[in-house]
């Protein structure tokens, strides 16, 4: 049976070129940066190198890349180190009511200290408005911080804008740019980014490595406390094959950009034209302009997403979805919730992400399985056109 | 490293008695948005006995698969048989559930329940087994209940 991956967001496969770069770092080239002698000395190299590959990727210099263990360590990393570095000036943090868990619990901790977080809404397609973070500005906020790209719905989000007002009222600014990262383009300078969380799983690298981009200037407490690495600022031992990874991720990411750009929204638009067209009441959430590529969230009206995902999963599709059932918490996507879905329709949605392994036959071939599928669970579903909760 | 058992996965993928039935005899309706499934059984009914039984479902992998065995467990039962049977006749049916899942076999129970009431109402029936049923009793009772236990 074929197997289709549409879940790009949740990680990608390691590239062979990625793998191949990676491997020496395990065995032959398995010195510490730390150390003062040959093999050791050429691992800091390499580590130099690595480090400006990344940079490059984001428009940065290489000196305000930060390596960390994952993107989730990065996004912890600049909230509370930013709530340390700024007490005496402050307790307020605004963010949005849709950003990953990784920043929503990391808030959540803050405020159990003392802090106080505005979480912004979002209109329908999932865009904060500019006019309600400018108005939530007070002299005690210390910080912004609002995701690049969504993981849900791929609503990219104004974040030129965005620097532009954290600029004026003297506030850092900092984005999760998780799913962003390789997706599109990004300059942080043109950007007005102060911090930004990276993560190597995403494009085609290594899980367990990310990283985190600190504006020269802005200063933050270590996270970690140990050795002097990372320019003192992220104690441990480098995960050098990590690293290596994802530089050479990076890499190839900033090379085919515009390629990948081009492929995956090609694909993505044939595949949610497809099945918006083929099936009834099928509906597309989130912005089709300020999209990631590959990103699609629909709602199958009438059929549940665990059943859709499980009988997906049988004809060997692999997809996502954010609600419900579907984990021990019963926690319906707050991400579809705050675009205004009702429940019964966020208990529908599934994210498809297409990425660079993607062809037009695996397309084709999950449209033909999506719409049987769909039919067979709307055929006996208790919900349809007429009757709904 | 499955989600179900293989006996769940058969009768979620291949669900018995998914479907419409023409004239029902007794229709009952059960679930609530809050935790995402609604199952509707529909059932034939000869002398106080259940001759056939259709349910549709909207739900997670759980609900059909327990509004599958529900169903096929109902048929050829008398009224009074079909209310002993809880939701844990269905989930040993099935085999075991996922702790977490375990609600939605208490929502096929409910929905049973409820189109035996259906029937009896209208055919003026006392039925020992729906002495204190509560065919309004918020579904969320049920699910905090269970999440208790």
């Amino acid at each position: 049976m074929r197997q289709v991956y549409l879940d790009y967001s949740a990680t990608t496969p390691v590239k062979k070129e990625v793998l191949d770069e990676m491997l020496p770092y395990f065995t032959e080239k398995f010195g510490n940066p730390s150390s003062l002698y040959g093999i050791g000395l050429n691992a800091k190299s390499d580590l130099s190198q690595a480090r400006a590959k990344v940079a490059k990727l984001i428009g940065a210099d290489e000196r305000e890349i930060y390596f960390t263990s994952c993107g989730t360590e990065a996004d912890n990393w600049a909230v509370i180190g930013t709530a340390r570095a700024k007490k005496s000036k402050g307790n307020h943090i605004i963010t949005s009511k849709i950003e990953h868990h990784a920043l929503l619990h990391t808030c959540e901790y803050l405020e159990k200290e003392g802090f106080k977080v505005t979480y912004l809404d979002v209109d329908e397609k999932g865009r904060i408005s500019l006019e309600e973070l400018e108005n939530a500005i007070t002299d005690e906020t210390i910080l912004i911080s609002i995701m690049f790209v969504n993981n849900e719905i791929g609503t990219i989000q104004p974040i030129k804008e965005i620097g532009e007002i954290a600029k004026k009222h003297k506030i850092w600014f900092h984005t999760d740019a998780v799913q962003a990262l390789g997706n599109v383009p990004i300059d942080v300078r043109e950007l007005g980014i102060d911090m930004m969380s990276m993560s190597a799983h995403k494009i085609y690298g290594p899980k367990g490595v990310g990283a985190l981009y600190v504006k020269k200037g802005v200063v933050i407490p270590s996270f970690m406390n140990g050795g002097a690495q990372e320019n003192k600022r992220r104690a441990g031992t480098e995960n050098m094959a990590g690293i290596i990874g994802f530089a050479k991720a990076a890499e190839l990411a900033g090379e085919n950009l515009e390629l990948h750009r081009k492929k995956i929204s090609e694909l993505r638009d044939y595949f949610a034209k497809e099945l918006t067209t083929r099936l009834e009441d099928v509906d597309i959430n989130g912005d089709m302009e300020h999209r990631h590529p590959g990103n699609i969230n629909l709602t199958f009206n009438y059929a549940e997403g665990e059943a859709l995902l499980l009988y997906m999963d049988a004809r060997g599709i692999a997809a996502s979805t954010g609600s419900a059932c579907s984990s021990a918490s019963f926690t319906p996507s707050h991400v579809l919730r705050a675009i205004g879905l009702p429940l019964e329709k966020v208990y529908s949605s599934i994210r498809f992400t297409i990425g660079d392994f993607t062809t037009k036959e695996d397309v084709d071939y999950a449209i033909e399985e999506i719409v049987k599928i769909v039919e067979k669970l709307r055929g006996f579903s208790a919900f349809n056109k007429e009757r709904t909760w | 490293m499955a989600m179900y058992n293989d006996k769940v996965m058969e009768h979620f993928m291949n669900p018995h008695n998914a479907g419409t039935m023409e004239n029902p005899d007794a229709v009952g309706s059960y679930g609530s948005p809050v935790c995402g499934d609604m199952m509707e059984i529909s059932l034939k009914i000869e002398d106080n006995v259940i001759v056939d039984a259709k349910f549709k479902t909207f739900g997670c992998g759980s609900a059909i698969a327990s509004s599958s065995v529900a169903t096929e467990m109902i048929k050829g039962k008398t009224l009074e048989a079909a209310l002993e049977l809880t939701n844990k006749n269905f989930i040993d049916e099935l085999g075991g559930l996922p702790g977490p899942k375990i609600h939605c076999s208490v929502l096929a129970e409910q929905a049973v329940k409820k189109a035996i009431y259906d029937y009896a109402s209208k055919n003026g029936l006392e039925l020992e087994g729906l002495k204190g049923f509560d065919p309004n009793a918020e579904e969320d009772d049920h699910h905090h209940q269970v999440e208790e236990e």
